[in-house]
């Protein structure tokens, strides 16, 4: 019989061990904000009432185009394809618009964050304005932080029933106006209402609706911050677009620390205190349920709501606000430096303070100048640039135009007195809303003469073409040159249009083959 | 695998992944994703239950919804039938002159005609209908039938030479290779191909003309402008539907060819032929 000592123990694990085992997923915790005051609440009520006005308001605003085209401002109709904006209209190829606002909203987005943070994020995306309206009817409903949590707890009863029946029902009356609101942009918002209303409108608005209304009930009654955490990709770009002079919502450890919830008595100890009180109104208030005092992070939104809360309770203390702020990483990192002597204590106050209880001269506060920096100037400069192109290629673009295409099959075609015929696929654009009669000219090719199909003229080489408003005509052109003036097998010409009411014009030029392959 | 790395800053353990000394943390994926996971598993599930799907030996399961592509393309196709039948019943009533009169009428004639042609005529006329060697080009202004709309009408509907329809445009010219000698034949030569360009040699070409005179005119015409009524050329302008030159005309004088068109009525109908008529009326040489 051997000793247990004798055998030898081998180094081995399961791989399973509970040990090291994780849970594969975890159920979302539930958070409640705690309803706040202050700056910054008031300045999102601002941003919320703004945001939504526009949303809501835009499909129902006019703007008188003639008898030819709507007289809705705001306007995306898809079955004609076209795209009104108040006084501009876009018709499908002049797209390129529309990529130049993206280009320019993409810019924008990178300077707002590079000066400012996650400003859209914390004030103007849609997802943190439908929460907050969320927010304001769970609160009218079931009342502030305490009063919900209690409820969530509570076992269901007649009350709770009612309560929540009641809450969810108001939300999808928002999801449903939301989605509503949607369709407008779409279609004639008047009639369209009305058709809603009367049920004869068409399934794809209903589909819209129906699809809009899940969407905003789910993300912004349901999820809330796990769109942001999980589903967003933004917040993973942060990383990359936040530098050291970038505002963020900055706890600053430098006057905070350490923090105590019974600052009196630790203070007559002689040992050293900060600011922070460890209320934690930070944390109650935070939509995303996260701690500010655990430095950046990918949840935090920005939306400054911390701050208003912590500034309520220095107020009620007598002390500074500000000990949440709005600060740069290069500040921070500063002001640490100075409160640790170079990192090497642990935060002391007594290092940022000077014995009348005024912060020292050394330290280092946001003034604005520290937004302009290269990086700023070069987002600045090419969002300008951007919009300036828009804007001149705007005022500039034509109105007028024509396309050519060449008839490829045949290319030519010999008539019996030996005189060379072309045929031109001709399109002419119109593009404004009112009718006009357009001349088209042949310039160059000696002796060329064409005919329009469909319209009974004797060939010439001018023709009227009258032009329905806000309307492509397509034209199948004729033109011929007689034998003996052919002096090349392929010749240059132009097609040139003209409107003599307002004297824009519009040329192409166009080749006419005398000989197979001729080129 | 016995040592599990924790990241120091976050607690977590990482996923064993590691590049260039940036790990995965392993967090718990939320309840919810796994839950949205599965739905559309069970989502996958009801949709080939609903839709033609999981494959058997000799077919497949067809799907409850009844959901068929064939029957799609046949819904969509009876849709589009269904939009042409405004066209077609005016087409049917009307004349070729009265739809090319109409501008929606003749641009849907147009294009129902531009299909027809592309199945049934370009395999003789060309895909631009621009014919080649004993085809005529439709293109142009040299009609042997005639170019009007009607006549063109005519043209498709009853063929050419085509002997099993009664009414079809008939017309041979007789080989003349028995009845002159070839001296004749290549003095009337020369003098057809000087009708339209210049003369090379009068001494064939003056002995020619009698020769035209005598035995071509009764068909040609006296001044060579040819008779549609029996589908005679001219032969005075640019366009050879056997080759321009002595040589190509003279071999259509001792041995001449007629090309034969199959009358389509019977396969087309009256609307395609007449959507035809208008189409080919349209491409630009039509009188």
């Amino acid at each position: 019989m051997l000793d247990n000592k004798q055998i030898k123990r081998l180094e081995a694990e399961a791989v399973n061990s509970a040990k090291t085992r994780q849970p594969l997923y975890a159920a979302r915790r539930k958070i409640f904000p705690k309803r706040t005051s202050g700056r910054f609440r008031q300045f999102k009520w601002l941003v919320m009432a703004i945001t939504l006005g526009i949303y809501y308001l835009t499909p129902w605003l006019r703007w008188n185009r003639g008898a030819f085209a709507p007289d809705q401002a705001v306007l995306i109709d898809l079955a004609s394809r076209r795209f009104y904006f108040f006084f501009i209209e876009i018709w499908p190829q002049e797209f390129y618009y529309v990529a130049g606002l993206l280009m320019m909203a993409g810019v924008g987005l990178f300077l707002i964050t590079s000066t400012v943070g996650r400003a859209w994020c914390g004030y103007t995306c849609p997802q943190t304005v439908w929460v907050d309206l969320f927010l304001v009817v769970e609160r009218a409903i079931e009342g502030d932080r305490n009063a919900r949590m209690k409820l969530d707890a509570a076992p269901w009863s007649a009350r709770k029933l009612f309560l929540r029946g009641s809450k969810h029902a108001i939300w999808l009356a928002i999801a449903v106006a939301t989605g509503g609101a949607w369709i407008f942009y779409f279609a004639d918002a008047p009639k369209l209402l009305g058709e809603v209303l009367s049920g004869t409108a068409a399934p794809v608005a209903y589909g819209t609706i129906a699809v809009l209304t899940g969407t905003t009930y789910v993300l912004g009654g349901l999820m809330r911050e796990q769109v942001c955490t999980y589903m967003c990709p933004w917040p993973r770009i942060q990383a990359a677009m936040l530098d050291e002079n970038s505002l963020t919502v900055t706890y600053n450890d430098w006057r905070g620390e350490p923090r105590s919830r019974h600052a009196k008595k630790v203070s007559a100890t002689g040992q050293a205190v900060g600011d922070c009180v460890d209320c934690n109104a930070c944390v109650a208030v935070c939509p995303m349920g996260i701690d500010i005092r655990d430095g950046q992070q990918l949840e935090c939104i920005t939306c400054a709501l911390c701050i208003d809360a912590c500034d309520g309770v220095m107020d009620k203390l007598g002390r500074e606000r500000g000990l949440i702020s709005y600060a740069t990483l290069a500040d921070y990192n500063a002001n640490m430096a100075l409160a640790t002597a170079g990192g090497a204590n642990p935060v002391d106050p007594a290092l940022v303070r000077t014995a009348s209880g005024g912060f020292v001269d050394g330290l280092a506060h946001f003034h604005l100048g520290k937004i302009f920096r290269l990086r700023t100037f070069i987002y600045l400069g090419t969002w300008l640039a951007i919009g300036l192109v828009l804007v001149y290629s705007l005022l500039t673009r034509e109105r007028l135009e024509l396309n050519v295409l060449h008839d490829r099959n045949p290319q030519l075609v010999r008539l019996s007195d030996g005189a060379i015929r072309n045929g031109y696929t001709v399109k002419l654009l119109n593009m404004i809303p009112e009718p006009r009669t357009i001349e088209v000219t042949l310039e160059g090719l000696d002796g060329g003469e064409m005919s329009i199909v469909g319209i009974d003229q004797a060939p010439s080489r001018s023709f009227s073409v009258p032009v329905e408003p806000d309307r492509l005509k397509t034209l199948k052109v004729f033109v011929r040159q007689p034998a003996g003036q052919i002096k090349k097998p392929v010749q240059r010409f132009e097609f040139r249009i003209e409107d003599n009411a307002s004297s824009e014009s519009a040329e192409y030029t166009a080749s006419f083959n005398a000989q197979e392959n001729g080129r | 695998m016995s040592t599990q790395y924790i990241d120091d800053m976050s607690g977590v353990s990482t996923t064993g992944h590691e590049w260039d000394g940036i790990r995965e943390l392993n967090n718990p994926l939320p309840r919810w994703w796994v839950i949205t996971f599965y739905v559309t598993i069970a989502w996958a599930i009801g949709y080939t239950i609903a839709y033609p799907a999981w494959p058997m030996l000799s077919s497949a399961t067809r799907g409850v919804l009844g959901f068929s592509s064939r029957g799609e393309v046949k819904n969509e196709m009876a849709a589009a039938e269904a939009a042409k039948t405004k066209y077609v019943a005016a087409i049917k009533s009307k004349s070729v002159s009265e739809i090319a009169g109409d501008d929606a009428l003749r641009e849907f004639a147009v294009s129902a005609g531009g299909a027809a042609f592309r199945v049934n005529c370009v395999q003789c006329h060309g895909s631009g209908a621009q014919g080649s060697k004993g085809f005529p080009n439709l293109n142009d202004d040299d009609w042997l039938w005639g170019g009007k709309m009607e006549q063109i009408q005519q043209t498709i509907t009853h063929g050419i030479r085509f002997t099993a329809d009664g009414d079809t445009r008939q017309s041979e010219m007789p080989a003349f290779a028995d009845v002159l000698q070839p001296e004749q034949i290549a003095q009337v030569s020369a003098f057809v191909a000087s009708l339209s360009g210049a003369v090379k040699d009068k001494s064939m070409s003056e002995p020619g003309a009698k020769v035209f005179a005598e035995n071509c005119a009764v068909c040609h015409g006296e001044n060579a402008k040819g008779n549609r009524e029996f589908g005679a050329p001219d032969l005075t302008d640019a366009i050879w539907l056997y080759g321009p030159g002595e040589a190509a005309i003279a071999s259509q004088v001792r041995a001449p060819k007629g090309g034969v068109m199959p009358a389509w009525i019977e396969r087309l109908g009256e609307i395609k032929v007449k959507e035809l008529a208008v189409y080919v009326h349209s491409l630009g040489g039509g009188e």
